[in-house]
C-alpha cells in the first residue's frame, strides 16, 4: 500500500439542535502513515472526539451532518461507504478505545466473553484471524477465540490472564479495564487504531504503563495510531506527530519534536506556556484567558482572534489556511511573521 | 446468598404483624355489624348475642387480635362468620386459582411486552414506535372489566370459539391435584382433552388481566432499552465491529432486562390484588372473587385472610425478582 | 428537531423565559399530549353540562320507558336503550360528573394525605420517618382494590364513603414521593439559608421546600386520576359504591352484563366512556410529565 493510511480532508461537521446548527468540525486536515501515533490536543469541546469519532463512522446523523470533505482510509472514503463495508472495517482495520475504562466494558458479562464476540466478528471478514483451519466448526472457532482472547490479555500485561477471562469487569481495577479494553481494540488486528483519552481516567503510574503499551503495540505491529488527548506532556512522551484542535480547527501540525520545540501558533505557544515546568516558579501557573466560543455563532474570521494577543483586525476578516513551515510542520496563523520576533 | 434470603424472610414478620394490625383496625373500627348481618334478618337479640359470642366478638378487640394472632402461627386464619368454614381450608382452594390466572398473564405480558419494547426502542421515532406508543397508552387506559365485557361477547358469544367463563366444563372430571394449576394437573395426569379445556377456559381470562402489565412492560422495556443503547459500552461494540443484531440481543437486551425486572415484580403484586374484577367478569373461582363475596356481607375474617395472604405474595415476588435480579447483574450478587 | 432552528440570540440572561419557552415547544410539539388535554377537556365539560345536555334528562333523574326498551342504537338512540327504556347515552352524558368527581376527590384526598405525611416524615426524620415509612410500605402491600371494598362495604353504600375508602388506600404513593423530595430538598441551599435567619421549622416545611415539590405531585396528581376514575368504576361493577338510579359508568357496565348477548350496546356506551376519559387522563400526565419533571423523563 502506498497511499497513507489514513487521510481526512477538509472535513466539515454540523450539529443540529434545539438552539441552532453548531459547525463543530470546520474544514479538519490529517494524514496517518502506518507507525505514526499521532496526538490530538485541545481543550473540551473543540472536536477532537468527534473527529475521531468520525473516522468509524460513530457520530449519530442526525442530528450530525457532514457538509463537505472526506475520510480516506487506504483511499477508499469512509462517508460514502455503505453501512456493510463500514462494518468490515470496524474492530477489523479500525480499532477504537474510549476514555472510561468503568463505563466502556458490559457489566453483565465476563471480559473472555466480550473479547470472544469481538475476535468471532474480526473472523467473520478475515478469518485468519483465529488461525483456524477454514471451514472450521462453530465451536472449534469458538475455542480458537478464547485461546486468542487470553493470548491478547497477556500481552497487554494482566497476570494469570488465562483464568481472569472468567471475571467480570467489576472484579478488576481501572487500569487492568483499560488494559482489556486495549486487547479487545487490537484482537482483530487493526491497521488503524484510534484512541480517545485512553488514560485520562487513571492515576499517573497507571497511565505511564498504557502509553508504553500503545508505543509498544505501533512498534511491533506497524500500526497507525490517533491519540486524543488535552494532555500536551503524554503527547510529548508518546507521539510521532501532534496535530492542535481549536474549536473545530486544526491550528498547527507536525511531527512532535518541531511543534513542541518551536511551537508556531499562539494558541500552542498558549497550551505549551500553561504546562508548569520544573522552571517556572511558584504561583506563576498560567492559565489561559477566557473560554472555547460558542459555535453556533462562531467569531468571524480565525477563531482564536478574541483570546489571541497578538489578533490584529485583519485576522477577523477570514478563516486564515495553513502555512507551510517545512517538514510537514504547518499552522494556520496570518501572524506567523510577527510571531518569528516574539 | 442465603444469610440474604433468611434475612428477607425474617423481614416478613414485621410485615405480617403490620397487615394484621391494620386490617384488625378496618374490620373492628369501621361501623357495620357484621354479626347482625350473618344471623340474618329474623334474629333475635339473643341469638346475635350468642353468635357473638360464638366468634369472640364481645371480647375487647385486643383479646380478640392475639387469639387470631395466635391461631396464625399454627396456620389457622380463623373461621369465616357467613360459612362457618375455617378460612385457611378456603384460601388453600382459591389461591391457586388466582395465581394460575396472575402467572398467565404476567407470562403473555412479558412473552409479548418484553420484544416489542426492544423493538419499538431500535426503531424508535420512526412511525411503527409512534404507534406501539399510542397503543401502549391505550392498553393501559383498557379497564380490565370492559376488555373482558368485550372479549366474552366476541369470542363466547358471538364466534363461540371459547367458553364463558370458570375453570373447567362441569362434565370434564378435573385432574388429582398436585400444583393447584389446572393446566399443569391436566399434563401431569396425562390427561390431553382436559388441558385443552382447562387451556380454553384460561384463555380470556388471562389476555384481560395480561394486557395493561404488557403495556406497561413494553414501556418499561422501550424506555431501558433506549437508555443503555446510549452507554458507553455500546459504542465501543459498535466501534469494534460486533454485529447489530448481536450488540442488540446480547448486549443491550440484558441488561434492559434487568432494568425491567423491578417493574415486573411490582406488577405481580399488583396483579394479585387487581383479580377481583377479571374474576368477576369470567366467573373464576379465585381469591379476588371470595374476598368480593365476604367484603359484601361484611364478613371480615375472610377478608384479612386474602389481605394478608396477597401481602406476604408480594413481598415474596419481589423477593424472587432480587433474586433473579442477581442472576442478571452479577455486579449487585454479593451485595 | 430539524425544524428548531432559531436566530441566534447573544443576551445572556434568558434562563427561566428560556425554560418556559422550551417547556410550551415541546408541549405543542408533543401531538399526543395534546389530543389528551383536548378529550380531557370534554370530558370536563360533560362533567359539568352532561346532565344539562343528556338529551332524555327525565332518564337521568330516574324516569322509566318500558315501551321503548331494549331499542337498537338509531338516530333518536345512539347508543339504543336499556332494559328499562332509558337512552344509555344520556345515562353515560350524566355519569360523567360522578366518575370524574370520585376520581378528582380521591386524587385530591390522597395527595394531601400522602403529602402531608410525606413531608412530615422527611421533614423530621428520626422515629417519626421510620414510623411513618413502614406505615406507608405496609399500606402499600394491601392489595388497594380490596383494600378500598373492604372499607366502602364497611362504611356502607353513597359516593362520599366511596371516595374516602378510596382515597385511604390511594396515599402511600404520594407519601414516598413527597418524603424523597423533601428528603433531597433539605439539603437545598435556599433552606439552609431560611434556617439561618430563623425561620420556624413549619415557615420552612411550607414556605420553602413544599413549594419546590410541587410539580412532580401534580404530574403524579394527572397520572393518577385516569386510575382512580377506573376505580371508582370498577367499586361500581361490582356493587359497592354509589347505588342506582344515580348513573354510574362501573354500575352501569355491570347491569349490561345480564342483557348479553341480545343487547350488547347497553355496555359499549359506559365502556367506551371509561375507556375514553382514563385515555385521555393518560396522555395528558405523560405528556405533563415530560414537561414537569424532567427528572423522570426516559
Amino acid at each position: 500500500m502506498t497511499g497513507p493510511l489514513l487521510s481526512i480532508r477538509d472535513l466539515h461537521l454540523t450539529m443540529t439542535s434545539f438552539d441552532g446548527a453548531a459547525h463543530v468540525l470546520n474544514g479538519i486536515d490529517l494524514t496517518v502513515q502506518r507507525g505514526e501515533i499521532w496526538g490530538l490536543v485541545g481543550e473540551s469541546g473543540c472536536g477532537k472526539s468527534l473527529t475521531g469519532l468520525s473516522i468509524s463512522r460513530l457520530v449519530p446523523t442526525p442530528p450530525a451532518t457532514y457538509r463537505k470533505g472526506e475520510i480516506r482510509f487506504e483511499g477508499r472514503d469512509i462517508l460514502k461507504l455503505p453501512l456493510r463495508e463500514m462494518q468490515d472495517l470496524r474492530g477489523k482495520r479500525i480499532g477504537m478505545i474510549f476514555q472510561d475504562p468503568t463505563t466502556n466494558l458490559n457489566p453483565a458479562y465476563r471480559v473472555g466473553e466480550q473479547l470472544i464476540d469481538v475476535a468471532l466478528a474480526a473472523a467473520s471478514h478475515d478469518p485468519s484471524v483465529l488461525g483456524c483451519p477454514p471451514g472450521a466448526g462453530r465451536r472449534e472457532r469458538r475455542r480458537a477465540a478464547r485461546r486468542l482472547a487470553g493470548e491478547m490479555l497477556e500481552r497487554v500485561g494482566i497476570p494469570d490472564a488465562g483464568a481472569r477471562l472468567d471475571n467480570y469487569p467489576h472484579e478488576f481495577s481501572g487500569g487492568m479495564r483499560q488494559r482489556v479494553l486495549i486487547a479487545m481494540a487490537l484482537i482483530g488486528r487493526p491497521d488503524l487504531l484510534i484512541a480517545d483519552e485512553p488514560t485520562t481516567a487513571l492515576d499517573v503510574s497507571v497511565q505511564a504503563q498504557i502509553l508504553k503499551l500503545l508505543k509498544g503495540t505501533v512498534a511491533d505491529h506497524d500500526i497507525g495510531v490517533i491519540l486524543i488527548t488535552h494532555n500536551l506532556g503524554v503527547v510529548a512522551e508518546t507521539c510521532s506527530h501532534v496535530a492542535v484542535m481549536y474549536a473545530g480547527n486544526i491550528v498547527e501540525s507536525g511531527p512532535v519534536s518541531n511543534v513542541i520545540e518551536s511551537p508556531a501558533h499562539p494558541y500552542t505557544r498558549a497550551l505549551m506556556a500553561a504546562i508548569p515546568t520544573k522552571a517556572s516558579k511558584r504561583g506563576t501557573l498560567k492559565g489561559l484567558g477566557g473560554t472555547v466560543p460558542n459555535l453556533i455563532t462562531p467569531p468571524p474570521g480565525c477563531r482564536f482572534a478574541p483570546r489571541c494577543p497578538l489578533a490584529i483586525p485583519a485576522c477577523t476578516a477570514a478563516l486564515p489556511g495553513a502555512v507551510d513551515l517545512g517538514a510537514d510542520h504547518r499552522a494556520a496563523c496570518i501572524r506567523l511573521e510577527a510571531l518569528e520576533h516574539v | 446468598m442465603l444469610y440474604f434470603i433468611l434475612r428477607r424472610i425474617l423481614m416478613l414478620v414485621p410485615v405480617v404483624i403490620g397487615l394484621t394490625v391494620i386490617m384488625f383496625a378496618i374490620a373492628r373500627i369501621l361501623p357495620g355489624d357484621p354479626v347482625a348481618l350473618a344471623a340474618g334478618p329474623n334474629a333475635t337479640p339473643a341469638e346475635i348475642e350468642a353468635l357473638s359470642h360464638e366468634f369472640g366478638l364481645d371480647q375487647p378487640i385486643w383479646t380478640q387480635y392475639f387469639h387470631y394472632v395466635g391461631g396464625l402461627l399454627h396456620g389457622d386464619l380463623g373461621t369465616s362468620l357467613l360459612t362457618r368454614r375455617p378460612v385457611a381450608a378456603d384460601i388453600a382452594a382459591y389461591l391457586p386459582a388466582t395465581l394460575e390466572l396472575v402467572c398467565a398473564a404476567m407470562l403473555i405480558a412479558v412473552a409479548i411486552g418484553i420484544p416489542l419494547g426492544l423493538a419499538t426502542a431500535v426503531w424508535r421515532n420512526r412511525w411503527p414506535d409512534y404507534l406501539s406508543q399510542v397503543v401502549a397508552i391505550g392498553a393501559i387506559s383498557m379497564p380490565r372489566f370492559f376488555l373482558g365485557l368485550l372479549l366474552q361477547l366476541c369470542f363466547a358469544m358471538w364466534l363461540m370459539w371459547l367458553p364463558l367463563g370458570g375453570r373447567l366444563p362441569i362434565i370434564v372430571i378435573p385432574p388429582p391435584t398436585v400444583t393447584g394449576f389446572l393446566t399443569i394437573d391436566t399434563l401431569l395426569a396425562g390427561d390431553l382433552h382436559a388441558f385443552t379445556m382447562a387451556l380454553r377456559h384460561l384463555a380470556m381470562p388471562a389476555i384481560a388481566m395480561s394486557l395493561s402489565p404488557l403495556a406497561t412492560i413494553m414501556r418499561m422495556m422501550r424506555a431501558s432499552t433506549i437508555e443503555v443503547m446510549g452507554q458507553d459500552y455500546v459504542m465501543t461494540a459498535r466501534a469494534l465491529g460486533l454485529p447489530r443484531g448481536k450488540i442488540i440481543l446480547k448486549y443491550v437486551a440484558r441488561n434492559a432486562v434487568s432494568a425491567t425486572l423491578t417493574v415486573i415484580g411490582l406488577y405481580f403484586g399488583w396483579l394479585l390484588g387487581g383479580t377481583v374484577l377479571v374474576e368477576t367478569v369470567f366467573d373464576w373461582p379465585g381469591l379476588g372473587l371470595y374476598a368480593t363475596k365476604a367484603i359484601v356481607s361484611q364478613d371480615m375474617m375472610p377478608v384479612i385472610g386474602v389481605a394478608l395472604v396477597i401481602g406476604l405474595l408480594f413481598v415474596l415476588a419481589n423477593l424472587v425478582i432480587d433474586l433473579l435480579y442477581g442472576v442478571i447483574n452479577p455486579k449487585v450478587r454479593y451485595s | 428537531m430539524t425544524d428548531s432552528v432559531q436566530t441566534p440570540r447573544t443576551e445572556p440572561v434568558r434562563h427561566r423565559d428560556d425554560r418556559l419557552r422550551r417547556a410550551l415547544f415541546r408541549f405543542s410539539q408533543s401531538k399526543l399530549s395534546m389530543i389528551g388535554a383536548a378529550i380531557v377537556a370534554v370530558v370536563l365539560f360533560f362533567a359539568v353540562f352532561g346532565t344539562v345536555l343528556a338529551p332524555f334528562p327525565g332518564h337521568v333523574a330516574g324516569a322509566v320507558d318500558t315501551a321503548n326498551q331494549f331499542q337498537a342504537p338509531s338516530a333518536a338512540h345512539l347508543f339504543g336503550t336499556n332494559e328499562l327504556g332509558q337512552d344509555v347515552l344520556s345515562l353515560v352524558m350524566a355519569g360523567t360528573t360522578v366518575s370524574v368527581l370520585a376520581g378528582f376527590g380521591v386524587v385530591l384526598i390522597g395527595s394531601v394525605i400522602g403529602t402531608l405525611v410525606g413531608a412530615v416524615a422527611g421533614f423530621v426524620g428520626g422515629w417519626t420517618d421510620e414510623g411513618l415509612m413502614r406505615l406507608t410500605d405496609l399500606t402499600l402491600t394491601i392489595p388497594s382494590l380490596i383494600l378500598a371494598m373492604a372499607i366502602a362495604a364497611a362504611l356502607g353504600p353513597g359516593f362520599t364513603n366511596m371516595v374516602i375508602a378510596i382515597s385511604l388506600s390511594w396515599w402511600p404513593g404520594y407519601a414516598r414521593l413527597v418524603r424523597g423530595e423533601v428528603l433531597a430538598a433539605r439539603e437545598e441551599v435556599y433552606v439552609t439559608a431560611a434556617r439561618a435567619i430563623g425561620a420556624s421549622p413549619a415557615r420552612i416545611l411550607f414556605r420553602h421546600i413544599l413549594p419546590n415539590v410541587v410539580s412532580p405531585i401534580i404530574v403524579k396528581m394527572s397520572l393518577d386520576m385516569g386510575f382512580a376514575i377506573l376505580t371508582v368504576a370498577g367499586l361500581g361493577f361490582i356493587g359497592i359504591g354509589v347505588r342506582p338510579p344515580t348513573p354510574e359508568w362501573g354500575t352501569l357496565l355491570s347491569l349490561s352484563r345480564a342483557n348479553m348477548p341480545g343487547y350488547w350496546w347497553t355496555a359499549m356506551a359506559p365502556g367506551l366512556a371509561m375507556f375514553l376519559a382514563v385515555f385521555g387522563f393518560n396522555l395528558l400526565g405523560d405528556g405533563l410529565r415530560d414537561i414537569l419533571d424532567p427528572k423522570a423523563r426516559r
